[in-house]
């Protein structure tokens, strides 16, 4: 049975401080996690969607072409989310001059199939963030809608 | 023996029956997974290799510190110090 992907829904000042991270890490690419709340789907624990916190973190690799969570920055993030009754529910990291797509290290890595991997592509003048579900090697589009 | 805390991660805590947060005996880091994987055979193979070393796709911290950083394994834990496992999140 295929899941359909969650709508990931990011405030504008959550998506100004995503975007915002990502220009300030060049030129190498830059990270950071999402929390949110997690329901239950037909059995299946899934991330909602809602975004309840954006973390900012150090690209622990320090590099144009990879990028690592720092763990000391994911270790706070996760006590932080969990203090609210929430779970790190996700992952960003720029692409600095490719597309806003999981590159085959991208899908390779993914490291929970619940969580949602945000992309945010630098290569053009405005910047292009888009949202995917990776699982079992499969990459589905999460849409992405701004809330207020 | 001494019950330490152990946080698991979202995608391991399905090998501990959902549990965020798990209790084993142990005076060392790898005393407790040995604790932890016998009540939990699940959770095996998912941190350390059969040689014994801890997968370099996890990390574990007893409190803010990185046991890689310490005595890895041999990290002496007691009833105050939380251990925290957690993946790894890397791409490209």
């Amino acid at each position: 049975m295929t899941f359909a992907p969650p709508v990931l829904r990011l405030s504008a000042s959550q998506y100004e401080r995503i975007v915002g991270h990502c220009y300030e890490g060049l030129p190498d690419e830059a990270c950071g996690l999402l929390a949110g709340p997690v329901g239950e789907v037909r059995g299946a624990r899934e991330a909602t969607g809602h975004v309840s916190e954006v973390y900012p973190a150090v690209n622990a690799d320090a590099s144009a072409r990879t990028y690592t969570v720092d763990g000391r920055d994911y270790l706070r993030a996760s006590r932080d989310a969990e203090a609210r009754g929430d779970e790190i529910i996700g992952v960003w990291h720029s692409h600095t001059h490719t597309d806003p797509y999981p590159s085959p290290t991208d899908v390779r890595s993914a490291v929970d199939p619940m969580w949602i991997y945000v992309i945010v592509s630098l290569r053009d003048e405005s910047p292009m963030l888009r949202a995917y579900r990776i699982r079992d090697g499969v990459v589905g589009e999460c849409q992405v809608v701004s809330m207020p | 023996m001494m019950a330490v805390e152990v946080r698991l991660p979202t995608l391991l805590r399905v090998h501990a029956d959902g549990a965020a947060s798990v209790h084993a005996d142990g005076t060392t880091v790898g005393e407790v997974f040995a604790a932890l994987t016998a009540e939990h055979p699940g959770l095996a193979n998912q941190l350390v290799d059969g040689e014994g070393v801890l997968h370099k796709f996890v990390n574990v911290y007893v409190n803010d510190d990185d046991i890689r950083y310490l005595d890895k394994l041999a990290t002496p834990v007691t009833d105050r110090d939380v251990v925290s496992i957690l993946p790894a999140v890397a791409g490209g």
